[in-house]
């Protein structure tokens, strides 16, 4: 799980559109609302954005289009430039970094996943995935192993002379997934990775994310439309809306506590029992220790078929096994009930 | 075909709202004001405003004059410091020259040494079966057996009608120019694409570039480049290159933003960007500019021959001027031969590039790596060898060939021996009743109040800004002392339009409802549009004999083409859904036509007028061969005498016309565009 260690931090950061933008950014516009910014002649994609991203997580960017999200992540890859504002990668201010050092990190460092795959048409699949390490100036022996790796490992193995459009959407994203791996990188991106794919596929996709991350625990910054994409697969959602983040947490934290009207908007379709953890409804051990048990960890929907065989109450478990608390058929049914 | 013509770009910008020239459109007065105005100017102004009617000469710009000193001291005095301008086109001189050497070599003349009639053969030129092997190879590769037995066909054509040497001479001068072209247009397109000031600066060059008509630059190239192959060359690619360039500004820009970030979160450096990302990415859109870059250099072939490039375009230059349409009609349909051939292949390979390879073996060994060199090796050798026992194989003999030469001249002096007094009824006829007065008329105008007329049209279409432009323009053509030639140009482009119209609009409108009919006037526009412009003029000039009759007739033969093809495509265009509300309303067909589906086509159908405008002027400028007395001749004369001035500016005047045309029914069809729709 994440560790606390801040990997990406992202602190006041501004990126306005249109004439005189760097007047406008910073703390002085904060009070400024988009409708007043329009009136200046500048459009605010990304407003005062502030947030941290810790090593080893899913750290999921949730908004509808045209909240800033896109802009928001290719900020912190500098692919956009920031009107103002810091961003820390491994404590180093990426907005000072030069063209060059830019290159390199992008090169070694980060890793991306685009919305429409962005595959090189020209290129086999292989050639594809072997694309970053030939950027590198990696010899073709060496890269093509290395793709080769890449291509079993999101399960391509034997499509390696396929071509793109010789594809399904869904292999094609698999083909952009073990791209952007490749050259092995900290801190992945990925934006809107499943947006272009079919529901049952998207499905599929994200399970395959999940697995492929409990292997590579690498550091993840994942863009999505889809509150329950985010809610599925994050370890902490930050939600945009008009270019601001209007919250950021736990999926149980704003499915619990929404902090807006906004926010709620979303959580409510939810089915809490999927979101909320075990964790939260037990209480402490009083001695007896009942028969059956659970992970504290499991969502309280895992923990309800098994009050069916007339148990009233389950013990908690920690990771390494050992009880935690005890959650009680009442508390379990009303998170139900409340869907 | 994907065959292409020295026309303008139709200019599609967007007309500012102009409450202005809004509120003019309201108010119906200026006009019939404005035309009153004009007419009495014209018939009683000649007494108090005499430098109305004709500009000037104290007030003349010499233009001209200024232009040849320019290049006079280009050529003589020019230094940039360390080379002289005459060092820096030799260097460029020398960059095709040795290229073309190579090809001409292997193509036609075979490895010499020595100068002139002195040189000595070492190794003969490869004979006509290899290079036909050779094509059929490429054919195969980039298209299989069916493009191999077309191009072999195509070919084959020349051998058998005897145009091989011609044609031999012709395809090395193509050979060269294109990969310079393409390589040229490509930098020039990155570059614009990179750095927007460089935009700037290259889209206005390259609009001038295609407005003005070929034979004004062939002079300054002439005199830059000397007489000869390598000028030619020159003239080509002026010519060919700036669609490359603007295909490539596109197809740059139209690669998806996503491709771009992919490249830099691999992190390339500017170079792996542009020819690991963006170049490959853009390649299928790339290869229509390699495409048109072909084309384009082949129907300058003739042209080119002006100023020594000899070969198939020299054949059909001398043909016409000992007026053998026999002779000259061959060479012709051998440019098409080569012209088809070339725009096949390059099609079936840019077709190819967007598909995926069947993947050739990557290791194995030599042979099944590169089949198609192989084979092309052995070919060379084997018919070398045969050619050495067999001289028949090396150069396709004499006795073999056909020529239906005799036939068309025969046919033509047939016609002319049965319908001499039909025709010089008809010529006649016209002439007198229409293209002289015609010709009075527009002669008489005072070019004061044409100038005024334009930019209230200006106005009243595009807004202040186009009211300037056309006016500036049209005053710099009498300014520079044009004047008179220009309105002879008017007069016979003018002419030619409306007849090009008249036969092209109701052919277009009963070609839309069709389809069988619409297909063969495909097929013959088709052929009218790739066949070399001057072909045109043979047959013409034989049975009407050399004048403005003539010159109108290949004008409209060339320039009916597109006021067909845009009125059927405006047509087919309409909305289905319309017609079928009319349809549903009870219009007859009739109505159904009027009402509805020529108003909604009116934009493209005036688009068509405006290509048929760019089309006339031209054919107008070849047809200066057949003795007109306009700007087209004054720039053909130039040319003979070497004169850069005289004839840049002709040439010049004739872009301004060609770009007065363009923008204001740009201006007209935008304007009832946004009423229709």
């Amino acid at each position: 799980m994440a560790s606390s260690e801040p990997k990406l931090v992202c602190r006041g950061v501004w990126k306005i559109f249109g004439a005189g933008g760097r007047s406008l950014a910073g703390p002085s516009a904060a009070r400024l609302t988009s409708a007043e910014l329009r009136a200046a002649g500048a459009v605010g994609a990304v407003r005062d954005v502030n947030i941290e991203v810790r090593e080893g997580e899913i750290f999921v960017i949730m908004g509808l289009s045209g909240s800033g999200k896109s802009t928001l992540v290719r900020c912190l890859s500098r692919l956009i430039e920031p009107t103002s504002g810091d961003i820390l990668f491994n404590g180093e201010n990426l907005l000072a970094a030069s063209e060059a050092r830019m290159i390199e990190i992008r090169r070694h460092q980060m890793g991306m996943v685009f919305q429409h795959f962005a595959l090189l048409p020209h290129l086999t699949v292989l050639a594809n995935v072997a694309f970053p390490l030939e950027i590198q100036g990696i010899e073709r022996a060496a890269r093509e192993e290395r793709a080769r790796r890449m291509i079993d490992l999101v399960g391509l193995s034997g499509r390696e002379n396929a071509f793109p459009r010789e594809l399904s959407g869904g292999q094609q994203q698999r083909v952009g997934i073990a791209r952007s791996l490749a050259a092995e990188p900290e801190l992945w991106f990925l934006d809107e990775p499943f947006s272009a794919l079919d529901p049952l596929i998207r499905r599929e996709m994200q399970d395959e994310f999940l697995r492929l991350q409990s292997v590579l625990k690498k550091t993840i910054v994942f863009i999505t439309h889809d509150f329950d994409e985010a809610i599925r697969l994050a370890d902490r959602i930050a939600i945009m809306k008009d270019g601001e983040i209007v919250q950021a947490g736990t999926p149980e934290d704003l499915v619990l506590n929404p902090a807006t009207p906004y926010v709620a908007e979303f959580t409510r379709s939810v089915a809490r029992a999927k979101v909320v953890k075990v964790a939260a409804l037990m209480r402490p051990l009083n001695g007896t220790l009942p028969p059956t048990s659970i992970r504290a960890s499991a969502p309280v929907a895992e923990a309800a078929p098994l009050f069916s065989q007339g148990a009233e109450t389950l013990a908690a478990l920690d990771g390494a096994g050992t009880p935690v608390g005890l959650i009680d058929r009442a508390a379990v049914v009303d998170v139900m009930m409340r869907g | 075909m994907g065959a292409s013509f020295p026309v303008l770009q139709p200019v599609s910008e967007p007309i500012p709202e102009n409450p202005a020239a809004r509120g003019a459109a309201r108010a119906r007065w200026p006009w019939p004001l404005a035309l009153a105005l004009f007419v009495l100017f014209w018939q009683f102004g000649e007494d108090f405003a005499k430098s109305a009617f004709s500009y000037p000469r104290a007030f003349e710009i010499p233009a001209a004059r200024w232009i040849g000193r320019a290049t006079k001291w280009l050529v003589d005095e020019a230094s940039f410091g360390l080379f002289t301008f005459t060092d820096l086109t030799r260097f460029l001189a020398e960059i095709i020259d040795v290229p073309y050497r190579v090809a001409l070599g292997l193509l036609s003349s075979g490895l010499l040494s020595g100068q002139g009639s002195s040189a000595v053969q070492h190794l003969p030129p490869l004979s006509w079966l290899a290079v036909l092997a050779i094509v059929a190879l490429i054919g195969h590769h980039a298209g299989g057996a069916r493009l191999a037995a077309l191009v072999t066909a195509c070919f084959g054509f020349l051998v058998i009608f005897g145009q091989w040497t011609s044609a031999m001479v012709t395809l090395a001068s193509i050979v060269v120019a294109v990969p310079i072209g393409v390589v040229a247009g490509l930098l020039l397109g990155l570059a614009a694409w990179r750095w927007s000031f460089f935009e700037r600066v290259l889209v206005p060059v390259l609009d001038l570039m295609q407005t003005i008509p070929v034979f004004a630059y062939l002079v300054p190239v002439l005199v830059f480049f000397g007489f000869g192959p390598t000028a030619a060359i020159v003239a080509t690619l002026i010519y060919a290159l700036p669609p490359m360039a603007r295909v490539t500004i596109l197809a740059m820009r139209s690669v998806p933003a996503e491709i771009r970030d992919l490249g830099n979160m691999v992190g390339c450096s500017r170079r792996q960007m542009t020819w690991k990302v963006m170049v490959p990415s853009a390649k299928d859109s790339l290869m229509v500019g390699v495409n048109q870059v072909i084309m384009l250099s082949l129907n300058m072939v003739i042209i080119a021959s002006m100023i020594g490039a000899g070969g198939l375009g020299f054949d059909v230059l001398a043909a016409l001027r000992r007026l053998d349409i026999g002779a000259g009609l061959e060479a012709g349909l051998a440019i098409v031969a080569l012209a088809v051939a070339l725009d096949r292949l390059s099609q079936a390979y840019a077709e190819k590039a967007g598909r995926p390879a069947a993947g050739l073996p990557a290791s194995g060994g030599l042979v099944s790596r590169h089949p198609y060199l192989l084979a092309a090796l052995a070919i060379v050798v084997a018919t070398f060898l045969a050619g050495l026992a067999v001289p028949a194989l090396q150069s396709f003999p004499e006795s073999w060939q056909v020529s239906t030469g005799t036939f068309w001249s025969e046919v033509v002096r047939w016609i002319n021996v049965n319908f001499f007094d039909t025709l010089e009824a008809i010529r006649n006829v016209i002439l007198l009743n229409i293209l002289v007065p015609l010709k009075r008329l527009l002669g008489d105008l005072p070019w004061a109040g044409v100038v005024a007329l334009l930019a209230l049209s200006g106005y009243r279409l595009g807004g202040l800004r186009l009211a300037a432009l056309v006016g500036a323009l049209s005053f710099l053509i009498a300014a520079t002392g044009q004047w008179e030639k220009a309105m002879i140009t008017v007069y016979l482009c003018g002419i030619s339009v409306v007849f090009a119209c008249l036969i092209g609009v109701p052919l277009g409108i009963l070609a839309a409802e069709r389809e069988r009919l619409w297909r063969w006037l495909q097929l013959v526009i088709d052929t009218l549009q790739t066949l070399p412009s001057f072909v045109y003029l043979m047959p013409v000039v034989m049975l009407f004999r050399v004048g403005d009759f003539t010159a109108m007739i290949a004008v409209v033969a060339y320039a009916v083409v597109p006021a067909i093809r845009y009125t059927v495509l405006g047509l087919q265009r309409v909305d289905p859904r319309v017609v079928e509300a009319g349809r549903a309303m009870g219009c007859t067909q009739r109505q159904i036509l009027a009402k509805i589906k020529l108003k909604l086509a009116l934009p493209e159908i005036l688009l068509g007028l405006n290509q048929t405008i760019m089309f006339a002027l031209s054919m107008l400028v070849i047809t200066a061969l057949v003795g007109t007395r306009d700007l087209g001749q004054e720039v053909y004369i130039a040319l003979t005498k070497a004169d850069t001035g005289r004839g840049l500016v002709a040439g010049l005047s004739i872009a301004f016309i060609a770009i007065i045309a363009d923008r204001l029914i740009s201006a007209g069809a935008n304007r009832i565009r946004e009423r229709v729709s």
